[in-house]
């Protein structure tokens, strides 16, 4: 079964005193309305992305646009698409596996609907399912995801269903650039194709966010960076986003591989590498808060950002599921979860103070293995992703994930799964993990990759910043010296589920 | 009819079913059926057959050369 994950928000430091970058932000970088609706929006948010998990539930499979990253007959790798092996939910279905998700899983704070159509092209189904949530699970926030065409005919009734979080997914506001992405559109109940069909989409677009955010709904904006057709783009893509009160911008890699059967897939279209991601991402920063913790995930993916549960809840499985929901245990598990995050924020306070003398311009990248909590706490031949963080003198930031395949399997490594996993974290100047085994360790070493376990289970950033602190000392020492990474490659494809 | 899915191509998607002006597709174990009785072409609807213009896998809402083409009454 193909699996993929999904995710959005942004990454820095937060609190450091820096124009703060969105969702990597935390508390008392933004107004107290604003940091209530992301506190505990995995996708809004990069922080609570540790720690709170989400839902999509598949009930809107019908597409009003064609896109030219996307094939319907298959799982589609950009958007959530659960594709052949999948199962349509009807509302009732999807409100029934809202609760039984959200009494298994406490951390369970937000539903969104994203597909694997247009949740605004099939608008019945779509709110019929925010209406039966609502009732329901009141304190799960509802969100949806749209290509934008409908979305002005709509902003009434998502703002009547409460729905505080909108994503538009904008390539382009270039009709000719959008011609290259998009071959129709359906509009007034024809096929237009071409550079008028760009238009229309773009203007539905960019009128829906004026909308959106005109009534104080949160909105992100998704962008598929496409090299040679909208990369340099995007930078425009970004100024027209912001300039319209978009919250957040999340600049995705096109996947792109001839499997998906994609236009792109077929004619050998690439997708971005790790560093032109990153400089495009970089380069928008100041513009506003970029997200770089979006997993791509599935219309129907459950769980953590990066993980994906929705093998344990299908269908068949809900109906035998003893389905309590408690809310007020709900609460009192997440109230532990805030303890925790409080806990980390904390820690990575006081170390970044310890860092405060140190002025260098050195850069750095490290990896982190981890499942979850802001802890480095996952054995490296268990991850099937690396968080990435950019340590410098002002903290840790994260600027990224890379998913690679299992490196371990069955209690032992493979050589060539090691090769991907060094290929992905190329950029990265050490590794931090829970536990590494003898031979995996001696091949990242020579790979140039520093493999350190002796954070393990500690906090990510407390234990970065310790680490960048260490690693400058050695260079001051001559102990070592500073060695600049190459690029990294970002992988082509979809999560596969180790249950399949 | 007049139009008819291959059954083979379709994504069940149901963008069609919304479409129709007839109200003449249905979903029947899984994949998605037009009723030859109700299918008018669009004729009298739409310049264009809705469930054509829509669907996401091209040759996939096609005509079917078994039956009579629809002939409007007028």
């Amino acid at each position: 079964m193909q699996k993929m994950a999904e995710h959005k928000g942004c990454g820095t430091s937060g609190g450091s005193g820096k124009a703060s970058c969105g969702t990597g932000a935390g508390e008392n970088d933004m107004p107290t309305e604003i940091w209530e609706k992301v506190k505990n929006h995995p996708c809004y948010s990069e922080e609570a992305h540790h720690h709170y998990a989400r839902m999509h539930v598949a009930v809107a499979p019908a597409c009003n646009i064609q896109c030219n990253y996307c094939n319907r007959k298959y799982d589609c790798a950009n958007e959530s698409r659960p594709g052949v092996v999948s199962e349509k939910l009807s509302p009732e279905q999807a409100a029934k596996k809202v609760l039984a998700v959200a009494s298994a899983i406490p951390q369970m704070t937000v539903l969104g609907i994203a597909g694997p159509g247009d949740p605004l092209a099939n608008p019945g189904k779509t709110f019929k399912t925010f209406e039966l949530i609502s009732e329901a699970a009141p304190d799960i926030k509802l969100c949806l995801s749209t290509n934008g065409l409908s979305l002005p005919d709509h902003v009434e009734t998502i703002k009547k269903f409460n729905v505080d979080h909108v994503t538009i997914t904008i390539n382009m506001t270039d009709p000719d650039i959008g011609a290259e992405i998009y071959p129709w559109v359906f509009w007034k109940h024809k096929r237009v194709t071409g550079k008028e069909a760009a238009k229309i989409l773009t203007d539905r677009q960019l009128k829906g966010l004026e909308m959106l955010t005109a009534n104080g709904i949160l909105c992100k904006v998704n962008s598929v960076m496409i090299p040679g057709i909208n990369d340099d783009h995007l930078v425009t893509v970004n100024r027209e986003v912001k300039s319209r009160g978009a919250f957040l911008h999340n600049i995705m890699p096109l996947i792109s591989s001839p499997e998906h059967g994609t236009v792109f897939g077929l004619n050998g279209q690439r997708g971005p590498s790790a560093q032109e991601l990153k400089a495009l991402q970089d380069s928008c920063e100041g513009e506003m808060n970029m997200m770089r913790h979006c997993r791509q995930c599935r219309a129907d993916a459950v769980g953590l950002l990066g993980e994906d549960r929705s093998a344990e809840f299908t269908t068949d499985k809900i109906m035998e599921m003893d389905v309590n929901y408690d809310l007020s245990a709900r609460q009192a598990y997440q109230e532990k979860v805030e303890e925790e995050r409080q806990a980390k924020v904390a820690a990575r306070n006081a170390e970044l103070e310890t860092l405060a003398g140190e002025n260098a311009d050195l850069k750095i990248l490290v990896a982190v293995a981890t499942k979850g909590s802001g802890r480095i706490n996952e054995h490296f031949g268990h991850a099937d992703e690396f968080q990435i963080y950019e340590l410098s003198s002002n903290g840790a930031k994260f600027v990224g994930h890379r998913r690679v395949d299992l490196y371990c399997q069955g209690g032992y490594g493979e050589e060539e799964a090691l090769e991907t996993v060094i290929r992905a974290i190329n950029d990265c100047t050490a590794v931090f993990v829970a536990k590494i085994g003898h031979c995996p360790k001696e091949d990242l070493l020579k790979a140039g990759i520093e493999p350190v376990d002796q954070y393990a289970y500690e906090f990510i950033e407390q234990s970065a910043i310790a680490y960048f602190k260490d690693y400058l000392a050695k260079i001051k020492s001559g102990e070592i010296t500073h060695v600049t990474r190459g690029d990294a490659t970002i992988r082509q494809g979809a999560f596969v589920s180790v249950d399949a | 009819m007049t139009y008819k899915i291959v059954a083979s191509q379709c994504t069940s998607c149901s963008a069609c079913e919304a479409e129709c002006p007839n109200v003449a597709i249905s979903e029947k174990n899984g994949t998605f059926v037009i009723n030859p009785k109700k299918c008018t072409e669009c004729i009298g609807y739409f310049d264009v057959p809705q469930c054509v213009a829509v669907c996401p896998v091209d040759d996939t809402c096609v005509i079917d050369n078994s039956l009579p083409r629809y002939q409007p009454s007028a």
